[in-house]
């Protein structure tokens, strides 16, 4: 007990006389957590749009008003031709080209239809998609608005109508905010907590220190307890860190409580620091560690949830997704921050995460036996 | 009761392609209180035997015992009684000195004050610095520091891997001035070096090369043994004296030596005079010979080349 005690004594003197990665582990995550969800927007502004009016009529010229006045969209250039829009688009000037066909106007009062041919540039596809979604809706509003004019609407639908209205259950704004916050705070606490354990272990290998401790009559648990101790607490302050700055700056209080949300980091830690400690088994130099937990972390968190939407991922990468243990993490914050689910609730995400730590920690300890 | 007691011991080192025998079939035996040496070349394997006797690495073959306590079966107290000080400095550099210190005293479950005699001598040198971090110590400093963590808990064997390499030579003869005390206090230690002339210093020396044991002696019937006639040789144009003593008939081996070029001959009656006159006849009018006593360095490049 008195050896645990001064190898955890000695690893806070280190983390706290390294003046730079301490700063990095309390400074970063808190300008990352005001910057990104700042940064991050999920809704489309400014879309860059060409219009190619061939038919400079009365009701060409109100459409194009509407789709410019909802600010989605900002016209950035108006050509006589399809050919020069184009040009407009290869300069990368324009995201999207709404193009009139001569005759528009005509063609709508005589026939009562008419049409109109939307591109958009799919080099980025996110832009193009919401794009053509907005344009769409806005040139339906523009239908709605001329049948309207158009006809006296009697009392009654002639035909049965649905009309929807839709509520955004848990975050009734859709401030994406909300949803987005508890999500880089996992992250964080992640990338923090798992970086630091792999690497500070494989320092000790590095200075030769390990082989030092190897000749001692040290025990092999109390040597892995006092490297996972000290950055289970750090994950811990970060956390909490993460939590006073969405407080302050977004406004977030968990609805399920702040005790669920630590009782499932505290668990999500030893399984994380248990995955660091492995890595670490593996790598012989900082160097090696840092790689392969850079490319563990580009998955984990690629494939977490945080960006793309687990739904829309193909049935493999589901699969995947069902041995991350960051998709959980972040799943359970949302949960208990959004909709304030409760320990009931989660039973499972408690049972898989307890899972993955003692798994995690089997095969670093027992790989760790192997190549010591 | 032997302080070491090594038997057969090989360990080889394998890649996929190629296998290197660090460790060839070595036994030796190592007694209580002794100042004994390994002296070799780089890669003679010296820090193998100095890894597997502490029990960091497991030999593919062979046994070995310290103080009849088994390296395989009772590794748990052989590193109660060992002390080990690697090649590398491989203390914490962010700890400063005091608490590099302490941290090896409650690693072996002992204090600094418990023992402090052993190491009051060597930690006196290294007081006025004891808040500065191992680090930014000196050469000499951070092997004192090594030696008196290696000593925090009163080791009944030390091993000191290459100690003084790298060091100068002024706190590399001090070094030797506090191991020559630490026996006295009936440690036994097991030193291995490059340098040939720390060889003397030591009780016995095991010679090793290539693996293999060359030859185990005190250091003064290393070169008793030695019995061939030595000389120093010298000439203006040294490159070509090389060359002519390797190719003169009663050589038996010709190794430059700083200054001078160190010649053995095969034929006991061959003095110093008829090296000259051969000298002469080959076209080194100035050179100079005298017949010279042979020190480990010799005994060993001559062993080596056997």
């Amino acid at each position: 007990m008195r050896a645990l005690k001064f190898l955890l004594r000695k690893e806070f003197i280190q983390i706290f006389r390294n003046k730079l990665i301490l700063r990095a582990i309390l400074v970063v995550p808190v300008v990352q957590l005001i910057v990104l969800p700042l940064a991050v927007n999920y809704e489309m502004r400014n879309i860059n749009l060409s219009v190619v009016d061939l038919d400079r009529s009365e009701y060409s010229r109100r459409l194009i008003n509407k789709i410019t006045s909802t600010g989605y969209f900002r016209l950035t250039d108006f050509s006589e031709s399809y050919q020069k829009a184009l040009n407009v688009v290869e300069q990368d000037k324009a995201d999207i080209i709404i193009t009139i066909p001569q005759g528009f106007e005509h063609e709508l009062v005589r026939e009562n239809k008419s049409k109109i041919m939307i591109e958009a540039n799919a080099i980025s596809g996110q832009t193009a998609g919401l794009a053509v979604a907005y344009s769409n809706s806005i040139i339906r509003d523009f239908n709605n608005d001329i049948r309207l004019e158009w006809i006296q609407q009697p009392r009654m639908n002639a035909q049965p109508v649905i009309e929807i209205v839709s509520s955004n259950w848990f975050n009734p704004k859709m401030n994406y905010k909300y949803f987005f916050v508890p999500g880089i705070l996992a992250l964080l606490v992640t990338i923090v907590g798992f970086l630091l354990a792999s690497l500070n272990i494989v320092k000790e290998k590095e200075a030769g220190t390990i082989e030092q401790l190897n000749v001692t009559p040290i025990k092999k648990h109390q040597f892995i307890l006092g490297k996972l101790i000290p950055f289970w607490i750090l994950g811990l302050v970060i956390l909490s860190i993460g939590f006073v700055v969405s407080y302050i700056v977004y406004g977030i209080i968990p609805v399920g409580g702040y005790l669920l949300i630590y009782l499932f980091a505290a668990i999500y830690l030893i399984a994380l620091l248990g995955f660091g400690l492995l890595t670490s088994t593996f790598a012989e130099t900082q160097q090696q560690a840092m790689f392969i937990s850079y490319f563990c972390m580009m998955i984990f968190i690629l494939l977490g949830g945080l960006f793309a939407p687990i739904e829309n991922m193909p049935d493999w990468a589901q699969a995947l997704t069902y041995i991350n243990p960051v998709s959980y993490f972040i799943e359970v914050m949302r949960m208990i921050v959004l909709k304030g689910s409760g320990f009931f609730d989660l039973l499972k995400h408690f049972g898989i995460i307890v899972l993955f730590a003692i798994s995690f920690n089997a095969l670093a300890i027992w790989n760790y036996k192997k190549t010591t | 009761m032997s302080a070491v007691e090594i038997k057969n011991i090989v360990k080889k080192y394998s890649t996929k392609k190629t296998s290197v025998t660090a460790v060839d079939n070595i036994s030796f035996t190592a007694e209580r209180g002794e100042l004994f040496g390994l002296i070799g070349p780089d890669g003679a394997g010296k820090s193998t035997i100095f890894r597997i006797l502490t029990t960091l690495l497991l030999p593919d073959s062979g046994s070995a015992a310290l103080l009849d306590y088994d390296i395989i079966k009772d590794w748990k107290e052989i590193r109660n009684i060992v002390g080990y000080m690697p090649g590398r400095f491989s203390l914490y550099k962010d700890l400063t000195v005091e608490e590099n210190l302490e941290f090896f005293a409650t690693v072996f479950n002992t204090t600094i004050k418990e023992n402090y005699e052993l190491i009051e001598e060597i930690y006196k040198q290294l007081e006025p610095f004891k808040n500065r971090r191992a680090g930014k110590l000196s050469g000499g400093m951070k092997q004192k520091l090594a030696l008196c963590c290696a000593l925090i808990h009163k080791p009944k064997i030390l091993f000191l891997d290459e100690p003084t390499t790298g060091v100068d030579p002024v706190s590399r003869k001090e070094f030797w001035e506090i191991l020559k005390r630490l026996k006295t206090r009936g440690i036994s230690i097991l030193v291995s070096t490059p340098y040939m002339d720390e060889a003397k210093l030591c009780d016995r020396i095991a010679l090793i090369q290539k693996g293999k044991i060359l030859e185990i002696n005190p250091p003064k019937n290393i070169i008793s043994k030695f019995e061939r006639n030595l000389f120093a040789v010298h000439s203006p144009e040294m490159f070509k004296l090389l060359m002519d003593l390797r190719s003169y008939s009663k050589t038996e081996t010709c190794f430059a030596f700083g200054e001078n070029h160190h010649l053995v001959v095969n034929d006991s009656s061959i003095s110093a005079v008829d090296v000259k006159k051969y000298l002469e006849s080959a076209g080194h009018p100035k050179a100079t010979v005298s017949n010279i006593e042979p020190t480990i360095e010799d005994c060993f490049m001559h062993l080596m080349s056997k």
